[in-house]
């Protein structure tokens, strides 16, 4: 990775904010609707990008966070009859709690026992949400009412139902924890992680503590994906354990893979090339998972660095 | 019925899941042994047996005896032949990379999974048994067939076990999954040795799905349960260890059968999911295997 100026880095950054901004007022409806969806989404592939594309650490488990975040906002709100801001906090405390205490258990394994104890846990919180059907709704989920998801701050309210107001709310978050990756990236810490990746036990003998940083970077992918989750369960108004099973896991990884592994975009490209191509493709064929599955093997085979990783292999050496 | 029929009831059916998953996890343990891989598509191998074990079934007509034997020979040889083509066109240009190989994997799953769902559809369909004699317990009559996949199976293991330790193949089989590199320097065709493994492995899981395809029906997605389960196997088992394998499934597919007659089956999924990635996090090299080199 050659340096860049910040400055050129951080205009990148803002101005894919500000074209998102601006083609909420050029969209259809439709598509309106799925953008917001997308970068809803693109934040559960960051969360996981952390992780996966920066510490290397492949799990198949993250849709337990992103269900964590989805249910910790989607409960408060249904039984509890919280707020919506409450709500998305108490979501991501979940996340992050849930990962720490992953992290503590899944970091003593490393490598392709790693992906398999995530995925267990992953599945044993898919299996919880069923068995506990009496609150969670099991595999029906939940619908929340559309009086429970109107934020009103001072005189002024927000109805999250509004295609609107959910565009730009997927978008404050989407922008917060973009801005939020790339100066994580860019940090101290970021480095010490890319460090890890490359060659932990060189990292370690320069004396840091390996551990201790993957944990935090655990927690930060964790507490990130339940952002998304509880954005999710409050935008869209649906927690289901669909969102829990192993699928949700799956589709993470395929975006970061297709948008570029360890950059700063790819996840947003990923997700958005991902969920357009099966728009797209869905109106001639319903064999939706065949593009999944034909899409997984020719990025490994073909392009493993993914479409921004491929774009700063050849031309943008400066991209995050 | 008292409880101790029940128990023993309980028992036997326990005893039939733990003979093919025995199969489908030694089928797992194979190509994760020897090819240091992780297939996770090896599911979908099971299902792909089960379905075409019933399309051989009902194309050929005559006594159910003759479609069954007819499908216990052509369907593991063509999964077999999927699995080889998968490796041949894959899996061999990933160069076995372990998270390259479960990404790709993971695509097979899907692919599969999505070909049997479009061409064989989402209804669960049956398969006669080759004969339906049912053995009088004092308590309860009890299915012939069941008993016989349990011989089935034992034999199966037998057999692989005397292939593996007493043969030429095992014999280079083995040496590749002690040390690819020496094994090359000696001659050994490892390319082909892996193929030929994943390809086995395969159809272990293949047969395991026509044995139990009469018992329980034919399905798109009754590949997930013993992938699942298999890993837990595997695990617990210590990688590579065919005894190992074989106790654990044993133990796993009674404390299934025993569990599930008396507990909700979720909540022993979840009981059960949750010991074996306490023992993976604990004790990553299984309960029966030696400490990793």
């Amino acid at each position: 990775m050659r340096d860049a100026s910040p400055a050129k880095t951080y205009a990148l950054h803002i101005g894919v904010i500000a074209l998102l901004f601006a083609l909420n007022f050029v969209l259809p409806d439709y598509h309106q609707g799925l953008f917001a969806r997308i970068m809803a989404l693109a934040v559960f592939a960051m969360g996981y990008n952390l992780l996966f594309g920066y510490v290397g650490l492949l799990s198949l488990g993250h849709a337990m966070f992103f269900s964590a975040g989805l249910y910790g906002a989607g409960l408060t709100v249904y039984h509890l009859g919280w707020g919506v801001p409450q709500a998305f906090l108490a979501g991501v405390a979940c996340g992050a709690l849930l990962a720490l205490v992953i992290g503590l258990l899944a970091l003593r394994t490393s490598g392709v026992a790693f992906m398999i104890v995530t995925m267990m846990f992953a599945q044993v919180f898919y299996l919880m949400i069923l068995y506990f059907a009496a609150w969670t709704g099991g595999d029906q989920g939940l619908v929340i009412q559309q009086a429970s998801r109107v934020i009103s701050i001072g005189g002024v309210s927000l109805d999250l139902t509004n295609p609107t107001v959910r565009y730009m709310g997927a978008l404050a978050l989407f922008s917060v924890v973009l801005l939020i990756t790339l100066a994580l990236v860019r940090s101290r810490f970021g480095r010490v992680l890319v460090a890890i990746r490359e060659n932990e036990e060189r990292t370690k003998m320069l004396g840091y503590d390996t551990v201790a940083n993957k944990l935090v970077a655990v927690v930060a992918s964790g507490a990130i994906c339940a952002a998304s989750g509880a954005a999710y369960a409050l935008l869209f108004g649906y927690v289901g354990s669909n969102f829990a099973s192993i699928q949700y896991s799956i589709l993470p990884l395929l975006w970061v893979l297709l948008g570029g592994a360890a950059t700063t975009l790819g996840p947003l490209i990923g997700t958005l090339f991902m969920y357009y191509v099966t728009d797209i493709t869905s109106g001639f064929t319903s064999a939706y998972l065949l593009i999944v599955g034909v899409a997984l093997i020719l990025l490994v085979l073909f392009a493993p660095k993914g479409i921004m990783g491929s774009i700063r292999e050849r031309w943008l050496g400066w991209l995050p | 019925m008292h409880f101790g029929p029940h128990l023993l009831l309980a028992a036997l059916e326990g005893l039939v899941t733990s003979a093919v998953l025995a199969l489908t996890a030694l089928g797992l343990s194979l190509v994760f042994g020897v090819m240091r891989i992780v297939n996770v598509a090896h599911g979908e191998f099971f299902m792909l047996g089960a379905v075409l074990a019933w399309a051989v079934s009902t194309a050929i007509s005559g006594h159910p005896a003759i479609g069954f034997a007819a499908a216990l020979v052509i369907a593991p040889l063509l999964v077999g032949l999927v699995a080889f083509l998968a490796e041949w066109l894959v899996l061999r240009r990933l160069n076995y990379n372990p998270e390259s190989t479960i990404v790709a994997t993971i695509g097979m799953l899907y692919i599969i999974q999505q070909l049997a769902l479009t061409f064989y559809g989402p209804e669960a369909r049956p398969v006669e048994p080759p004969f339906s004699y049912r053995i009088l317990l004092p308590w309860f009559g009890y299915s012939g067939y069941k008993l016989s996949v349990v011989a089935a199976s034992a034999i199966l293991l037998v057999i692989t076990w005397l292939v593996l330790t007493r043969t030429r193949i095992g014999l280079i089989m083995r040496a590749t999954q002690y040390d690819r590199e020496t094994a090359q320097a000696f001659g050994i065709p490892v390319e082909r040795v892996y193929a030929g493994v994943f390809a086995v492995g395969a159809m272990l899981a293949a047969i395991a799905a026509v044995l139990i395809v009469p018992i329980s029906q034919a399905h798109y997605l009754m590949g997930q349960d013993p992938l699942l389960l298999s890993f837990i196997v595997v695990i617990i088992g210590g990688l590579g260890s065919l005894r190992g394998t074989v106790v654990a499934a044993i133990l796993i597919g009674l404390s299934d059968g025993i569990i599930s007659m008396f507990f909700s089956p979720t909540l022993a999924k979840i009981i059960a999911t949750l010991v074996v990635a306490m023992v993976l996090v604990f004790r990553p090299q299984g309960l029966f295997g030696t400490a990793p080199r």
